[in-house]
């Protein structure tokens, strides 16, 4: 995961437009934008397991679930907690539950992969649906937003609009770097090996079966990190969330945005908010253009919005390049967004 | 009932080296009258008629299962394509056959006309959207058809709101068999494990022993050699998947008197369909066979004797089966 100079260009740009967003935005439109944020963290989770270990989860929502039943449970209805602790259970207990569900699944690959993940997510989504205790189908309200206290000293108020757009979008870049950050590091190169060929990286004498289960255990931590925000953000946890639509949902998001860019699951969030925004504008029915959409993208975007910017740029990079001329390969000098070396 | 339970148990500890040693037998012996109290005390209420009932109802559930997940199971042996589309397909049989009825007041004049609609259906999505990704990855396929069945259930809505509706079982199928003095059996269930089971032996003699069948399984086995042989894989492949199509549409067709009309049925079957063709092993027809009568059986009685985990135990069933064997029961290994 290098950087290229354009590429870091943007992607600042980008995040300065967000922290700029609250000043020239509708207070619809800043709720909407955090809602996506949450969304592109959840969605760059899971691209850590499709784009670069090479496996297809369809059950990621149930780590995303799963984290904001923590807080739903850990939050008494008299009091806030405070966020150490809160942060701390919530994480812990999606990474419990991606070591147990994960150690299971990186046994299989394929389909096989696909279906188990969904089939642990299926049995999440029904131990949350039958508990009466938790709200059944209903769902179960979180009163209080936890605290952000070092000692009496309150540092954050997450009740202020405002500071938790800005904890959003700070959380969103720090996800982004830790990320990157792995993918750089050997661990990176490894799963990325088991992507592109699984035997061989196991002839080099990597245990690929283990890289597997942490990809997958980092993935369903982050995914339950986003579950946290978006439980403490709307101060409401259902089944739905952690249903097979809310995994199909991010799935779509992550290739819809490029898989295996990290950005461009963002970008793939922000895109799909944007879109079935206007949708719903439209019409009652916006599920029947959201499905014509996804068609749409999979039969003509197969490399998703990055994919798209690559084949642009290709594009111009060619015209501004006379033919036949040069030396080098075109695309070695024009680093384009989305292209990796 | 526990006396006989305690001694299996012991005597299976015995029989492991680990357990010879007393103070280590005694978890093994924890579990023989827990087993057998709560076994008697759930199978004690339930009689030998109740249970022959569930047994039926398993079997009849599993039949249906199976109509719907070999369709499934032969799409992506064959075809390599992963259908979540599949349940929608379900859900639009049975909505077919609640709107023919309204027209022609016979349930099996209704069904033949829902199935023709059906092949015309599956053949069109075959032509004008899956053939474009038999080159491209799962994830595609798994996409395009979530766009589907996106697309299928607003139809649904916009066609025919989103309300319940009720299938009337046809006259001379309304009665029941008497069992005992108060437990019944109706006919009809009888009906759909019937006529299942004709389906179940038409396909097997269809593609076990007709030409059809061996360019099918030749597809399935070795899709470039049999092309090479000269046969339109293409067609063969638009005919599997209107096949499956109309397959489990007639599930939901059959069906529909039972278990009612609804939005989202198909959803639901889709996910316990995926469930049976996993453990039976993906592109086995025997495996789907075996998996749904598996998951027919364990829903049946979970939901007699376990209501509160009733949904929950056909996923653990898959998940010991997976760890079992990965491939499911009749998979070829990877």
């Amino acid at each position: 995961m290098t950087h290229s100079k354009p590429l870091v260009f943007l992607l600042l740009l980008g995040v300065f437009g967000l922290a700029a967003f609250p000043f020239a935005g509708s207070e619809f439109y800043t709720e909407l934008a955090v809602r996506l944020m949450i969304l592109g963290i959840f969605a760059m989770s899971l691209d850590l397991l499709i784009g670069y270990t090479g496996l297809v989860s369809f059950g990621h929502a149930a780590f995303f679930g799963l984290a904001g039943y923590v807080l739903a449970i850990i939050t008494p209805e008299s009091a806030p907690v405070s966020i150490w602790f809160a942060l701390l259970a919530c994480l812990a207990a999606s990474a419990l539950a991606a070591l147990a569900i994960g150690w299971i699944c990186v046994r299989t690959s394929g389909v096989y992969f696909i279906m188990i993940t969904l089939a642990f997510a299926q049995m999440l989504y029904y131990f949350f649906n039958e508990n009466t205790a938790l709200g059944s189908s209903d769902g179960i309200f979180i009163y209080h937003k936890p605290t952000v206290n070092i000692g009496s000293f309150q540092l954050l108020d997450l009740d202020n609009a405002h500071t938790f757009y800005y904890f959003t979008l700070a959380s969103l870049v720090l996800v982004y770097l830790l990320l990157s950050t792995f993918l750089k590091a050997p661990f990176g190169r490894v799963i990325r090996g088991i992507k592109a060929n699984e035997a061989r990286t196991m002839a080099l004498g990597f245990n690929t079966r283990r890289y597997k289960l942490v990809s997958f255990i980092i993935s369903g931590t982050l995914a339950g990190f986003a579950g946290f925000l978006e439980a403490t953000f709307s101060g409401f946890v259902s089944p739905a969330h952690l249903g097979w639509h809310e995994s199909g949902l991010i799935l779509m998001t992550v290739i819809l945005g490029g898989i295996g860019t990290l950005y461009g699951p963002v970008l793939g969030a922000f895109a799909m908010g944007l879109m079935e925004d206007s949708f719903q504008d439209m019409t009652d029915h916006w599920l029947l253009l959201m499905g014509v959409f996804v068609i749409a993208v999979v039969l003509f975007l197969p490399n998703g919005i990055a994919g798209l910017g690559a084949r642009g740029a290709k594009l111009l990079s060619g015209v501004f390049r006379p033919s036949g001329g040069g030396t080098n390969p075109p695309a070695a000098k024009n680093k384009i967004p989305g292209e990796e070396p | 009932m526990r006396k006989r339970v305690y001694f299996f148990t012991v005597r299976a500890g015995l029989r492991l080296p680990a357990f010879r040693d007393k103070r280590s037998l005694a978890p093994a012996l924890l579990p023989g009258p827990l087993c057998s109290l709560s076994s008697g005390y759930f199978l004690l209420p339930m009689d030998f008629t109740t249970f022959l009932i569930q047994v039926l109802n398993g079997v009849q559930y599993g039949f249906m299962l199976f109509l719907v997940a070999s369709g499934l199971t032969l799409i992506f042996g064959i075809m390599g394509i992963i259908n979540l589309a599949h349940g929608a397909f379900y859900m639009i049989g049975a909505y077919l056959v609640y709107w023919l009825m309204g027209i022609t007041d016979n349930l099996f004049v209704s069904i033949t006309a829902a199935i023709a609609i059906m092949l015309v259906i599956g053949l069109a999505i075959e032509r004008f959207a899956i053939s474009f990704l038999y080159h491209r990855d799962h994830l595609h396929q798994v996409l395009l058809t979530y766009g589907l069945i996106l697309i299928f259930n607003e139809m649904q809505k916009i066609l025919w709101g989103s309300d319940f509706y009720s299938v009337r079982v046809p006259e001379i199928l309304s009665g029941s068999v008497r069992l005992t003095e108060t437990l019944v059996y109706p006919h009809y269930r009888l009906f759909i494990s019937f006529m299942c089971m004709l389906v179940a032996a038409g396909m097997y003699f269809v593609i076990g022993r007709t030409k059809l069948g061996m360019i099918i399984r030749a597809g399935a086995s070795n899709r470039e050699m049999t092309r090479a042989l000269g046969i339109n894989i293409g067609w063969n492949f638009a005919l599997v998947f209107s096949l499956g199509a109309a397959l489990a549409g007639f599930a939901g067709m059959i069906g529909a008197p039972v278990s009612s009309v609804y939005p989202g049925m198909g959803n639901q079957i889709l996910i316990i369909s995926f469930v049976v063709i996993v453990i039976g092993g993906i592109g086995s027809v025997k495996g789907a066979f075996v998996g749904a009568m598996l998951i027919g059986l364990a829903d049946t009685f979970g939901q007699v004797l376990f209501p509160e985990f009733a949904a929950m135990i056909v996923y653990l069933l898959m998940a010991f089966v997976l760890m079992w064997r990965p491939q499911g029961l009749f998979g070829k290994p990877a």
